[in-house]
């Protein structure tokens, strides 16, 4: 279970309260209108944000001590999330040792992960010469690699055409949510939610409610859903 | 009058470096930078830049004390006259130097004033064109101060006549260089009641005035002035080092002052008689033949062998012109306000 | 209020280097003060300094960032064969000796020099270069450079697409988007020029042409070697902080953005581009009064190689040590500065260029003294006085660079867990390599052309090659003498490109 128990972000003039519980090994969608909070919630989960109050616990642990890098969390953002200068292999090696020094066995790792995610035999290029859509399997290829219980998605995909799009989330379902991961995944988009959420989250006016299996959550909409959905 | 300048205050060395967490990285350095420790006994002599430097009569001067004191002679050389006095006050009475050599008369006051400095006890018949009987500084060479034209063309014959022409001169700071203290001096000497006139009418004729004696002969000789000041004995220079005999000094009908550069004995020289015997050593041939051709500086005392050819075609003036190193710090402050007023105009 | 939680770059190196900038800087000033016997407060001569200081750098700077706006307009719109080697070359009069520039500057506006041959050749009036205008034409020629790459950085900063949109709605581009460019940029580079002026020394005492012209950097000269008034010396450079802080103030107000490290070799498309004539006779004129007078120092210089006595030579190879190590600290310490972060930072960055190089020599021997003969330090110190004084240029191209970095990339690096050092290593250093090669060129060039500190500190076997080219000049020998300028013009210019050069290296950034 990842909880974020009463905890509340202030930014400036504005304010997040969300008191809710996340089950373990599902795939849960954030919806809501911009500036809602969404994107702000993933950063208190992956530790960009120390909260103003409230904690925020994962299988019981609290996690404000940890850092970034130590908590139990992988994230794609919406840009950079790979390094222009080093080559995708590089990119997606890092996931295992910051240090890039990979013994013959790590290297393998990648090599694996790299067939996975469909990027054999690009191990050796930079970033500006693949395509978007390769962009995007390299930063999954990452996370997979990673291999951590949580994967918080801040709209990774949404500069991808609409086939692309779906193909990326498939991939996200098929190999990062069969292993059992818990995934949120903020997205503008009910039909990305429907193809591979199975729960869904609305962030509006600074609150987050309760998740909802996914059919429910648009079979029987919310008033805020409503307007946002117009 | 004030003259600021005051003794330094004592600096209690061991004091400071007791609590001073910087010794151990200190001492590492001394020990990396000194590298082999010296058998031989070290005499430190501090000094202008220029009288070490390749051209300098330095090395000449280094290699011939060496053959017969059995020591290191080690020249610091550091900027010129000026500099070498404040380098001596920064580093008052902790000062490693055992000779300091190359002040002259106009900072004689302000170095006696430092008590750093012991009698040379040399007794020697000096060829000045004054008499010289001062017990702590002794003179190692001496010049004339002069204008520097180029030959054939207007040579004016006084610094009256020199304000009243047309001529285009380049002169040196007084505040930065010991020429144009010197230049300074004379018009004083000269003028003694008249002199912010003369500088007045001298305004005119001066293109510009630079930092130090370097820039403003550079000047000269890339066209930029008629005249720069310099010594009776530059075109000595030109004359020997380049065969060129195109340049030549005016002789000033109110005479010219005089450079008179010396040295002295620290007092608290660890190296007593190496210190003595430098100083005798600085009043001999073996010394005063070199200072001719690499100084460009009249000998204090003409060598056996006279002076090098090319030295009789200088003009000689018929009046020397000289303050004591009292009245020249006395007159330094109105002198210099006179020359900064009229020139500011 | 939520706290942003990621620091990722280690902060501890700053903190040193900006100790040491502190140390040698307020610290010999201290230094200073602290020997000083306190006598008598400012005259009525410092007032003056004062007076004119102030005015030769408004007016030095104003000029140079007039002249510069329409070239770096014209730089920025116009493409041709060699305007990327135009540009580079462009940066050299900034990157030169004083002594050196001088010597080219009467080549070409002195009194037997091309400029007034040509008057009289016409039957024109000679000018002389002596005076007020000759210490403003010396700055401009120096710092003019400088000006038209900080502001065609800016220029080149702004998106393609705005260009787009302007043509697309047949907006005027000067108003919608020039303007404003130049309103956050020209504020700073005007800073920067001013300060650089305010602390001129050599310029004005050879060009200025008497004691009307006494800047207080020479006003601080004088009270240290004159009268040996340390006091007076450090009220001066007090001032002259004072006056740094004052101009830092006004135009922190006005905004600061800082550009340095855009690539200068993008043309953005534009659709505004007629009278391509008035751009070239811009670029023209301009490369020709910054030119003209470095093929003069080369020309004189020429004869005078073959001159050269061996010790030159010792020196220059020493020169290049002095310099390759000042560029390493310097870029170390902008770096570690950067990667700190935060205002204090900048603060600290700044003031370098406030400080009087003769105040820190002075203060720095004062310090060293208290231990060890200066004489075994002298280069160490140079180096490191060296480093600290071509800081500000450093920090400003780097600092830039590892904001943006840390903008982008920040989240990516600390949810991948790399460490601090593997966060500088992996990531900051290859992305930085442009600016850094920049900034270390630049450090070596200065520190290339420095006669400050060693003057004080250096013994028999130190010298460097300004301080060799100054002996040659000592010693009568000024042919030498422009021998060893062309090899210092040569050699300062060479380090800049090369680490200019080497920061190219990649493109894909």
């Amino acid at each position: 279970m990842l909880i974020c128990d009463n905890l509340v972000i202030e930014q400036d003039d504005f304010r997040l309260t969300a008191d809710i519980a996340f089950g373990a090994g599902m795939i849960m969608a954030l919806i809501g209108p911009s500036g809602a909070g969404k994107s702000t919630l993933l950063a208190a989960l992956a530790g960009f944000l120390s909260p103003d109050a409230g904690r925020v616990l994962w299988q019981g642990r609290d996690l404000a001590p940890l850092p970034p890098g130590q908590r139990p969390v992988s994230a794609i953002f919406q840009d950079n999330n790979l390094f222009p200068h080093l080559t995708i292999s590089q990119n997606i090696g890092l996931a295992l040792r910051p240090s890039l020094r990979l013994s013959r066995h790590e290297r393998a790792a990648v090599g694996q992960v790299l067939e996975s995610v469909g990027l054999a035999g690009l191990a050796d290029r930079k970033p500006a010469a693949l395509s978007g859509g390769q962009q995007s399997r390299a930063a999954l290829g990452r996370v997979l690699l990673a291999d951590r219980p949580v994967v918080l998605l801040d709209e990774p995909f949404a500069a991808l055409g609409p086939g692309l799009k779906d193909e990326m989330l498939d991939l996200v379902k098929t190999k990062l949510g069969a292993a059992g991961r818990t995934i949120l995944m903020v997205t503008h988009d009910p039909a990305d939610a429907k193809r591979i959420a199975d729960q869904a989250v609305f962030v509006g006016d600074g609150r987050v409610t309760p998740p909802v299996a996914t059919q429910t959550f648009f079979d029987n909409p919310s008033p805020a859903l409503i307007a946002y959905l117009g | 009058m004030a003259i600021p300048l005051s003794p330094n205050p004592p600096v209690h060395l061991e004091d400071r470096m007791q609590h001073s967490i910087y010794l151990p990285l200190v001492a590492g350095f001394a020990l990396c930078a000194s590298g082999t420790v010296a058998q031989t006994p070290v005499l430190q002599v501090m000094t202008y830049d220029s009288f070490v430097s390749e051209w300098g009569p330095g090395p000449a001067i280094e290699a011939a004390f060496e053959e017969t004191c059995g020591c290191d002679l080690q020249f610091i050389g550091t900027g010129d006259g000026a500099a070498l006095l404040a380098r001596l006050q920064l580093e008052g009475p902790r000062t490693e130097a055992d000779i300091v050599l190359g002040l002259d008369t106009n900072l004689i006051a302000a170095a006696r004033e430092t008590d750093l400095f012991a009698p040379h006890g040399v007794d020697v018949a000096l060829d000045l064109p004054i008499t010289w009987d001062d017990p702590d500084f002794l003179p190692f060479d001496w010049g004339y101060f002069a204008f520097v034209g180029n030959e054939g063309a207007e040579a004016p014959t006084s610094l009256r006549a020199l304000a009243d022409s047309d001529i285009r001169i380049v002169i040196q700071d007084p505040r930065s260089s010991t020429p144009g203290l010197g230049l300074l001096m004379w018009v004083k000497t000269a003028y003694p009641d008249t002199a912010a006139d003369l500088w007045a009418d001298l305004a005119d004729n001066i293109v510009t005035v630079t930092p130090g004696w370097s820039e403003a002969y550079g000047l000269f000789l890339e066209g930029e002035a008629d005249a720069v000041l310099s010594y009776t004995t530059s075109p000595a220079y030109h004359l020997i080092a380049e065969e060129d005999d195109s340049k030549v000094a005016w002789a000033f009908e109110e005479g010219h002052y005089m450079q008179v550069e010396v040295a002295a004995k620290v007092a608290g020289t660890d190296q007593p008689e190496l210190a003595d015997q430098f100083l005798a050593f600085m009043v001999s041939d073996a010394f005063q033949s070199v200072i001719p051709t690499t100084n460009w500086m009249y000998p204090a005392v003409v060598p056996e062998g006279g002076l090098p050819a090319g030295f009789e075609t200088l003009i000689v003036p018929e009046t020397a012109l000289l303050l004591s190193p009292e009245d020249a710090a006395a007159i330094r402050d109105v002198a210099l306000d006179e020359w900064r007023n009229a020139l500011s105009q | 209020m939520a706290q942003r939680a990621v620091a990722i770059a280690p902060r501890w190196p700053g903190a040193a280097a900006a100790a040491l900038v502190l140390v040698l800087t307020i610290g010999t000033l201290a230094a200073v003060g602290w020997r000083a016997e306190w006598q008598r407060g400012l005259s009525p001569a410092d007032w003056a300094a004062i007076r004119f200081t102030i005015t030769q750098a408004l007016v030095s700077a104003g000029l140079s960032v007039l002249l510069a706006i329409p070239v770096a307009r014209a730089l920025a719109r116009r493409r041709f064969r060699g305007r990327s080697a135009l540009i580079t070359l462009m940066g050299a009069p900034f990157l030169l000796p004083v002594v050196v520039a001088v010597i080219g500057l009467l080549a070409v506006f002195g009194r037997g020099g091309m400029v007034n041959s040509g008057l009289a050749w016409l039957g024109l009036p000679t000018i002389t270069i002596f005076g007020f205008h000759g210490v403003v034409l010396a700055h401009v020629f120096f710092n003019l450079p400088l000006a038209i790459r900080l502001i065609l950085q800016g220029w080149l900063a702004i998106p393609a697409e705005r260009f787009r949109l302007a043509a697309s709605l047949n907006a005027p581009v000067g108003r919608l988007l020039e303007w404003p460019m130049l309103r956050s940029v020209v504020p700073g580079v005007f800073l920067v020029i001013f300060l650089i002026c305010l602390t001129s020394f050599a310029v004005a005492l050879t060009l200025g042409g008497g004691p009307r012209a006494t800047t207080v950097e020479l006003a601080i000269y004088q009270a240290l070697r004159f009268d040996f008034d340390l006091g007076r010396a450090s009220l001066l450079a007090c001032v002259q902080f004072g006056l740094c802080v004052l101009a830092a103030a006004i135009v922190w107000r006005l905004s600061l953005v800082d550009t340095m490290g855009v690539g200068l070799d993008r043309v953005v498309q534009r659709w505004d581009l007629r009278w391509p004539v008035a751009d070239y006779l811009m670029i023209a004129l301009v490369a020709a009064f910054l030119f003209t007078p470095l093929a003069m120092v080369v020309w004189r210089g020429v004869p005078g190689l073959m001159l050269l006595p061996a010790d030159v030579w010792a020196a220059a190879v020493r020169s290049v040590i002095v310099s390759a190590a000042s560029a390493v600290l310097c870029v170390c310490m902008a770096l570690a500065l950067a990667l700190r972060g935060g205002t204090l930072t900048a603060i600290v960055g700044v003031i370098p260029l406030a400080a009087s190089g003769l105040v820190v020599g002075t203060g720095a021997f004062l310090l060293v003294y208290q231990f060890i003969n200066p004489a075994h330090l002298a280069l160490p110190i140079t180096i490191l006085v060296n480093a600290t004084l071509a800081l500000p240029f450093a920090l400003r191209a780097i600092g830039q660079a590892v904001d943006g970095i840390d903008r982008n990339f920040g989240r990516l690096g600390a949810s991948l867990g790399l460490s601090r050092w593997a966060w500088v290593r992996i990531v900051v250093l290859p992305r930085i390599r442009r600016p850094l090669g920049f900034g270390a060129g630049l450090a070596a060039a200065l520190s290339m052309g420095d006669l400050g500190v060693i003057t004080l500190f250096a013994g028999e076997a130190q010298q460097t090659l300004p301080l060799a080219m100054y002996r040659l000049m000592g010693a009568y020998r000024m042919e030498a003498a422009a021998g060893a300028a062309l090899v210092l013009l040569v050699l300062s210019f060479a380090a800049f490109w090369i680490c200019d050069q080497r920061g190219r290296g990649d493109a894909d950034l």
